[in-house]
């Protein structure tokens, strides 16, 4: 699953940088995620992760630096951009509707319709093809998301974002909120998502599932880049180290600086 | 009730038993309508025990002739409380829109047609303000139509004039409301019943085309039994309705208006995009907005959607008193309205409940007065009684609410 140098990065940044008047909340960021790849995106607080990916889902965009998608420069100002170009993202809060059933939120701003009716046994068909392929288990899709437990509402939500030709999916905590079962539910279903060809970015804090999933970690500490490690040469302890400043990783900021060269402020 | 996870627990901790099943029954699953449905027969009881023309075709008739307009109200009241907002408005919108028709007609001459588009529009352009007001100045819609109805009954007072009261003589208008089907309407009987049958059999094609559909693409679907039982009970309301009414002058048209109204924006809640949206929106706004919903749009046609039933309500009102005036659409109008939404099932907090709540409950309220009138009973006891019986309502919503977010629903 190691990504070749050959290939073309699913998405790449190159200096992003992001200012909040006297904070500067990102400086000179780079990485990228390969397709069929889980990258980890770790890092304390403050350090940069929720700016970085509001920078890639157009929440705020990025003020300086280049963001690459599939090969070719892309400009992402609102979330309507990064939604067109294939990028879902799953924030904490899940964002469904309690009060709708499975395939109502899984539709949700995607309504099929027949000629003026909504096409319920389509979207039902749809939904249930989305969900077996994924392997998410859910007593049936016609239940109200307020009755399914933390995991099923994270599958439902991150099926919902891979459902609708994503290429890349960003998902914010997904374990945060959940048990120990349903963790697993859902880190099960990453690697499904990996499976089937899409790049992946995690965040998490949490490093025991992070090193379950992923392929690479990428810590960020103070807005920089504070190394890029591969998971399968790395201790936990290295990365702890690496978001709390203990240590320096060398490879990440190598390749940090590699990735300055080319990078112009837009 | 299914399970959602694998845990033994969760079988082995059900207590066994009556009690426990009648527990079960009344917190775990979702009842419906059905507690409404017991409360309204036993106050029907209750009334035809303490007057035996209650239960009467000639009171049922006049019971169905006096709800129409709340309930017509009432559905925009359940639309705007879907979305989580609510709306104060309602009783003065629908004042004003009386006003303007009654002096339209009476004082200008107007012909009636005009007359009542004109009420509707002044409904939908004040829909439009407070709708765009409230997204806009992102204020509690409440704090926006609390204005509203005290600048809207201001506006009613200021069209008045010096003339208190407007009698409308105008045939159309007062047709709207109180043509009756056996009465005035020839072969109205025939036509009722050949309009019935064609509901229920084209509810009845619906729900197999369905089925049928479902089962084609390998969906689950419902049993023919299920459905069957279904029709009859639409099948027998229909023709009890008709009965009923058919044994004195016939359906008022006021209530034929309402349950067009109710077809229409059953469909339209429950089958459109936008019904959808509506839904969403009153579920969960921010997730609605990430998905690409215009919340704004969604908000704004809702209220002018909501309005525009107000107005016509009030006209249907005029029209069934035969006249406008200072009073149109005031005292405890509103109270009545948006207890009629939440008795018959919408919920208060948004997202939850169907326009059919605004029918039962109107039917609810109306019986209720109705019977009141029909004792005789003095002032004091009725404004104590509906405001006992209004609270009770709500509560007994709040207790359903809370127990349905403890069986996780």
């Amino acid at each position: 699953m190691n990504p070749s140098a050959s290939k073309i990065p699913t998405l790449e940044l190159r200096g992003v940088s992001k200012r909040f008047g006297a904070v500067q909340a990102l400086s000179e960021v780079s990485f990228e995620v390969f397709s069929g790849e889980v990258i980890g995106l770790v890092g304390d607080n403050g350090a940069g992760k929720s700016t970085l990916i509001k920078c890639v889902s157009g929440i705020h965009p990025a003020d300086s630096g280049e963001i690459w998608f599939e090969g070719r420069q892309v400009f992402i100002h609102n979330p309507k951009d990064a939604a067109d170009l294939g990028i879902q993202t799953v924030y904490q809060d899940l964002a469904l509707c309690d009060n709708l059933d499975v395939v109502g939120n899984l539709y949700l701003g995607r309504e099929t319709t027949t000629l003026l009716p909504l096409d319920e046994v389509s979207m039902e068909r749809l939904s249930l093809e989305t969900l077996r392929s994924l392997s998410v288990s859910i007593p049936s899709v016609r239940t109200r998301i307020a009755s399914l437990s933390g995991g099923q509402r994270q599958s439902v939500a991150i099926s919902r974002a891979v459902m609708w030709n994503s290429k890349l999916v960003i998902l914010d905590e997904p374990t945060a909120a959940l048990g120990v079962v349903q963790s697993k539910q859902v880190l099960e279903l990453i690697k499904r998502l990996r499976q089937q060809g899409l790049a992946v970015i995690v965040i998490s804090h949490n490093l025991a599932d992070i090193f379950e999933v992923v392929d690479r970690i990428c810590v960020l500490r103070l807005g920089r880049n504070n190394g890029i490690f591969d998971i399968h040469t790395t201790k936990q302890e290295d990365i702890v180290a690496a978001i709390t400043g203990a240590e320096f990783g060398l490879n990440g900021s190598a390749e940090g600086r590699s990735a300055q060269k080319g990078a112009k402020t837009s | 009730m299914s399970t959602l996870v694998d845990d033994p627990r969760l079988e082995a901790g059900k207590p066994s038993g009556f009690r426990a099943w009648l527990r079960r029954l009344f917190t775990e699953t979702d009842l419906g309508p059905i507690p409404t449905i017991i409360g309204l027969i036993i106050i029907w009881t209750i009334f035809q025990i303490a007057n035996h023309r209650f239960l009467s075709p000639l009171n049922l008739t006049n019971l169905m002739y006096q709800m129409a307009d709340l309930g017509v109200i009432a559905v925009g009241a359940v639309l705007i409380l879907l979305l989580g907002e609510v709306d104060l408005s309602a009783g003065a919108v629908s004042g004003l829109a009386a006003g303007v028709l009654a002096v339209l007609s009476v004082k200008l001459h107007a012909p009636g047609p005009v007359a009542v588009l004109v009420g509707i529009l002044v409904g939908a352009a004040i829909g439009l303000l407070q709708g765009f007001w409230t997204t806009r100045f992102k204020i509690p819609s409440f704090i926006v139509t609390l204005a509203g109805q005290i600048g809207w009954t201001g506006a009613l007072l200021y069209v008045l004039g010096t003339t208190g009261t407007i009698n409308l003589r105008d045939k159309f208008i007062v047709g709207l409301a109180g043509t009756f089907l056996k009465r005035d309407v020839p072969h109205g009987v025939l036509i009722g019943w050949l309009v019935g049958a064609i509901l229920v059999l084209g509810y009845a094609f619906s729900r197999f085309t369905e089925r049928r559909r479902r089962r084609s693409a390998g969906l689950t679907y419902r049993s023919v039994w299920t459905l069957i039982l279904q029709i009859v009970v639409l099948a027998v309301i229909v023709s009890g309705v008709l009965l009923i009414t058919n044994a004195d002058r016939g359906l008022p048209s006021a209530m034929i208006f309402l349950i067009a109204i109710l077809i229409l924006f059953d469909f339209i809640t429950q089958r459109t995009t936008f019904g959808r949206h509506i839904y969403a929106v009153g579920g969960n706004a921010e997730a609605a907005r990430r998905a690409s919903i215009n919340v704004t749009f969604v908000r704004i046609v809702v209220f002018i959607l909501a309005s525009m039933l107000a107005a016509f309500g009030g006209i249907l009102a005029a029209a069934r008193l035969l006249a406008a005036n200072q009073s149109s659409g005031s005292g405890d109008l509103l109270l009545r309205v948006i207890a009629s939404a939440v008795i018959g099932g919408t919920s208060l907090f948004g997202g939850r409940g169907s326009v059919w709540s605004a029918l039962l409950g109107a039917l609810v309220i109306q019986s209720i007065s109705n019977g009141m009138d029909l004792l005789a009973l003095p002032s004091p006891i009725k404004f104590m009684i509906t405001g006992a019986v209004l609270a009770a309502a709500v509560t007994i919503e709040a207790i359903s609410r809370q127990r349905r977010e403890a069986a996780g629903r």
